[in-house]
């Protein structure tokens, strides 16, 4: 089967999102489309998915031209798709999650779920895909939610399959896992759209890589030739610095202590479990480990926005184990949240309104009851520029600004006031790599201004770079301090699979 | 490791901090009430309360039970005890909602053998008075669900109902009660067919489009019985359906006359509860359905189509409840008067929220209300020193309780913002 894209152009209001694109693939290869946030991929993509309708140009299937009503349609001509941000309901199982939309009937519209469940295991044994078909979406990792969505796409019978970001959340392990099975897809002949902001993935696995910026294809490259830094400037259209650059660090007193913190999960159990470790003045302490081992709960703990079970956390000196997040964030303390849909944006709020969110209540945003909007805007503005988010204006909702925009609109939040302890979760997830570039200049200058910074990350490369000193976590505890110069990514990749 | 010495922390409780919080204070609900019915109702009386049981024609006859008013409430005020303290340091879990139910239907009963002392009651009387009142509101909270389900807020219920009920009088008292029922169901169906139009397609929040519905069907309801029903008795005197019973079913003593002596609407409101319950969890159409309100997109993405889904189950909705509303009138009284649904679609709504947006939860819950509406009927003819407002209020106090106190906080299973296709 060959896909051929002809002259594809959208617009949203004020930006012109994909315009007009041109693009190939057939099946048995595999074609990695690179760009900037906000370049037009997953609009490009939805637009091939039936999701979104295309203002012009046409998608040609085998020489014919196409007609996507909806995704029915794109389904039925042998397309599927793993959206950015997963399309599974949390609250079904998994194999009901699989057959939706396309689902194995006794008789007269009543569901066989026997039958579902029997479908999921045939596909998850082909593909190597372990997965529960009883399990609960909302319980399980994104990791596993991948594998499942992965199963959704195969279970409809898809030729041509887009992957939109995959490994943005996916641990180094799970990553090796998913090339591996990416690549058996491909041996069964299945073409493959890979987007990713990760140059070496891209490197490794691509037949062929496209690179759109600001709608537009503006080239294509060959793996066998191409290299990181080659690919980054296409990108971006100016050569990028990917190295993180920084003096030794000369760490002050303790900003953040944390003794013997213990702190549940959802289920009641212990996620975090007696952990003490302390970030101090001009210090980036990072924390490593495979998603899932008490790093969200820790997090959480720190910010407030979960209840501490045991322990203490002072900030600063001042006992902050019970406070709520406003307290906190008083204490002079910046968050980014690692969900930025879930606890990082008000998706249908403006940016406006969004970056106020932390300070709203306080001049000059405010004065007594009555917002500043004037104010507030030129706050906007201000951090729309100097973070460089891509966006028509400022008065428009979080939710149509793209994955890694949406990204940038955070981290400007929490970076565009003076603190004194800076907590972020996956800082970079889903961000170009210019934007990475300018992100972690910011947190080294952060550094050096005299803040106590924080980074978690699932990012081997992210943490080993940034870091000043390594924490690894491992089932709630610290089983591991490193500095970065004295240990090498595999040494930390046992202690985070849980070696000690 | 040589340090085995089990460390003794507080006992490992399961329940999260927002649970523990509600089990404290249901906890605490609970021993308030079982020293209430201590108090009020295990000192004060003094005799007993005689209940019927069975009917004078029924096939089998029971005796008539004599209960000794403060020896129930002693065993009630025990078992409330009990439970409170049960919640207190396990919880039920998931059956928390029933435990409830079934406490504060322990007190009702203590509530009876102290209103009745002395004096005998029909229990049958109370208990099928308790099914029929429930009827609306049950079919009041499958439609709300039906709509919820598919991520729409039905707050036009109660315009719903009682669009139903008028046009039951009318079409009842000019083409019979067939007719009648099939009207009432299609007015429903097409004030839902607005509230569908005004919340899919023009995504009028869902509140105020609910409330629109519900003004105006008093409105246009009122203004007709006064200028034309009061005028025409003729147009306002329907066919009242009368009970039958079933075969073999209806001769169990006290279950029997309860629930298989009624008229068409209770068995309607059991096939309703049936059929809503499989279809939603059994079929294709409840898990698109259930897809659709949980996660749109992801709807979406898979080739089901929301919209169409949305007016699917928003119409399917009204006409439950334009059916349901038909039971005021002929089901009931046989005419028609102005807001004579009181509220009971908004009761409706709470039911659906106490039983979890399930209809065996909401036929449940409903019963509650059922049970705290009959009770006020049935003692306004017993000589009680409650003052009869007071007993008119009940079924509205229950409602503020449960809702506002004790179901804790449910997750509806929708987002109910407006879907958006690119
Ligand atoms: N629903 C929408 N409404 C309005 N504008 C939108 C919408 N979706 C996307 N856009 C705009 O279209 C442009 C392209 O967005 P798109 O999501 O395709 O970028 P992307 O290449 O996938 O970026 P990222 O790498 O950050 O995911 C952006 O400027 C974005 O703001
Ligand atoms: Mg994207």
């Amino acid at each position: 089967m060959k896909l051929e894209l002809k002259g594809i152009t959208k617009r949203f209001p004020g930006v012109v999102a994909n315009d007009h694109v041109d693009l190939e693939i057939e099946t048995g290869e595999i074609l990695c489309l690179l760009g900037e946030n906000g370049a037009g991929k997953s609009t490009l993509m939805n637009i091939l998915y039936g999701l979104y309708s295309a203002d012009e140009g046409d998608i040609v299937i085998d020489g014919k031209v196409q007609n996507f009503a909806g995704p029915g349609d794109a389904i039925a001509a042998g397309i599927g798709m793993v959206h950015q941000h997963f399309m599974l309901v949390p609250v079904f199982t998994v194999a009901e999650n699989v057959v939706l939309g396309v689902e194995p009937m006794r008789s007269a519209g009543i569901l066989d779920l026997d039958e579902a469940r029997r479908d999921v295991e045939a596909i998850s044994n082909q593909y190597n895909l372990a997965v529960d078909p009883n399990a609960v979406i909302e319980e399980l990792p994104v990791g596993i939610q991948q594998r499942v969505e992965i199963i959704k796409v195969l279970f409809r019978d898809a030729e041509i399959l887009v992957f939109d970001e995959p490994t943005a959340v996916l641990t180094p392990q799970e990553v090796d896992e998913f090339f591996k099975i990416v690549d058996k897809l491909k041996q069964d002949g299945k073409g493959i759209i890979f987007i990713t902001h990760k140059l070496k993935e891209v490197l490794e696995i691509a037949d062929r890589i496209a690179v759109l910026r600001r709608g537009a294809v503006v080239g294509t490259a060959d793996p066998a030739t191409a290299t990181e830094s080659g690919l980054a400037e296409m990108m971006v259209g100016r050569p990028v610095d990917l190295m993180v650059h920084k003096a030794p660090s000369h760490p002050g007193e303790a900003v953040l202590s944390v003794s013997d913190l213990t702190v549940m999960n959802i289920q009641g159990r212990k996620a975090v479990d007696g952990v003490s470790f302390e970030v101090r003045r001009n210090e980036i302490v990072g924390i490593a480990g495979v998603q899932g081992n008490g790093q969200t709960e820790l997090v959480e703990a720190l910010t407030g926005l979960r209840e501490v079970a045991g322990g203490t956390v002072l900030i600063q000196g001042e006992d902050h184990t019970d406070s709520n997040p406003r307290q906190i964030h008083n204490a002079g303390v910046a968050h980014v949240p690692e969900d930025r849909q879930r606890s990082g944006l008000i998706l249908g709020f403006t940016l406006t309104e969004n970056f106020v969110l932390d300070s709203y209540h306080a001049v000059p945003f405010s004065e007594g009851i009555k917002m500043d909007w004037k104010a507030s805007r030129e706050e906007a503005n201000r951090l729309i520029e100097e973070f460089d988010v891509r966006t028509p204006s400022s008065e428009i909702p979080a939710s149509n600004l793209s994955g890694g925009n949406q990204q940038k609109v955070i981290v400007a939040r929490e970076f565009g006031r003076q603190v004194d302890l800076v907590i972020a979760s996956q800082p970079t997830r889903g961000v170009d790599v210019g934007s990475i570039e300018f992100i972690h200049e910011r947190i080294v200058s952060e550094r050096d201004a005299g803040s106590a910074v924080l980074i978690v990350s699932t990012e081997l490369d992210e943490v080993m770079a940034l870091s000043d000193r390594i924490l690894v976590m491992f089932d709630g505890r610290i089983v591991a301090e490193k500095r970065p110069e004295e240990t090498t990514n595999a040494e930390l990749g046992l202690y985070m699979a849980g070696a000690s | 490791m040589g340090n085995v010495t089990a460390v003794m922390t507080r006992p490992t409780d399961s329940r999260s901090p927002a649970e523990l919080r509600r089990s404290r204070v249901l906890a605490i609900v609970y021993l308030v009430l079982a020293l209430l019915v201590l108090w009020a109702f295990g000192f004060g009386s003094e005799g007993s309360a005689t209940f019927v049981i069975s009917r004078p024609g029924d096939a089998i006859r029971v005796g008539d039970i004599s209960v000794p008013g403060a020896g129930l409430a002693f065993v009630v005020a025990a078992v409330l005890a009990f439970l409170g303290a049960r919640q207190w340091m396990a919880g039920f879990g998931s059956k928390t909602n029933l435990v409830l139910a079934i406490g504060l239907g322990l007190v009702a009963l203590s509530f009876l053998a102290w209103a009745a002392d002395g004096a005998s009651f029909s229990l049958v009387g109370l208990l099928q008075e308790a099914i029929k009142r429930a009827v609306p509101i049950t079919f009041g909270a499958v439609s709300g669900l039906l709509c919820e389900r598919t991520g729409i807020i039905n707050i036009g219920i109660e315009g719903m109902l009682l669009g139903g009920a008028f046009t039951g009088a009318i079409v009842g008292s000019t083409l019979g009660a067939t007719a009648a029922m099939i009207a009432a169901a299609l007015v429903g169906g097409l004030l839902a067919l607005l509230l569908a139009v005004l919340t899919v397609k023009y995504r009028v929040d869902q509140i105020i489009a609910g409330v629109v519905i519900n003004i105006f069907v008093l409105g246009l309801t009122s203004f007709y019985t006064s200028q034309f029903l009061v005028a025409n008795p003729a147009l306002n005197n329907a066919p009242i359906m009368r009970a039958f019973g079933i075969p073999l079913l209806a001769d169990i003593p006290l279950i029997g006359p309860v629930l298989f002596d009624q008229n068409i609407f209770v068995y309607a409101m059991y096939l309703l509860v049936a059929i809503t319950t499989f279809t939603l969890f059994r079929t294709r159409w409840g898990l698109r359905t259930r897809a659709v309100g949980e996660k749109p997109r992801a709807a979406d993405t898979v080739g089901i189509n929301v919209y169409r889904t949305k007016y699917r189950n928003v119409i399917i909705g009204g006409l439950v409840a334009g059916f349901g509303g038909a039971y005021f009138t002929i089901g009931s009284v046989g005419r028609f008067d102005e807001n004579m649904t009181a509220g009971r679609g908004f009761i409706g709504l709470a039911a659906m929220i106490f039983g979890r947006w399930h209809p065996v939860g909401a036929v449940s819950a409903a019963l509650v209300f059922g049970l705290a509406d009959s009770l006020q009927v049935k003692l306004g003819i017993l000589d009680t020193p409650i003052p009869s407002e007071f007993l008119a209020m009940a079924p509205y106090l229950v409602t503020i309780v449960v809702v506002a106190g004790l179901v804790g906080r449910s997750r509806p299973p929708s987002d109910y913002t407006a879907y958006v296709k690119e």
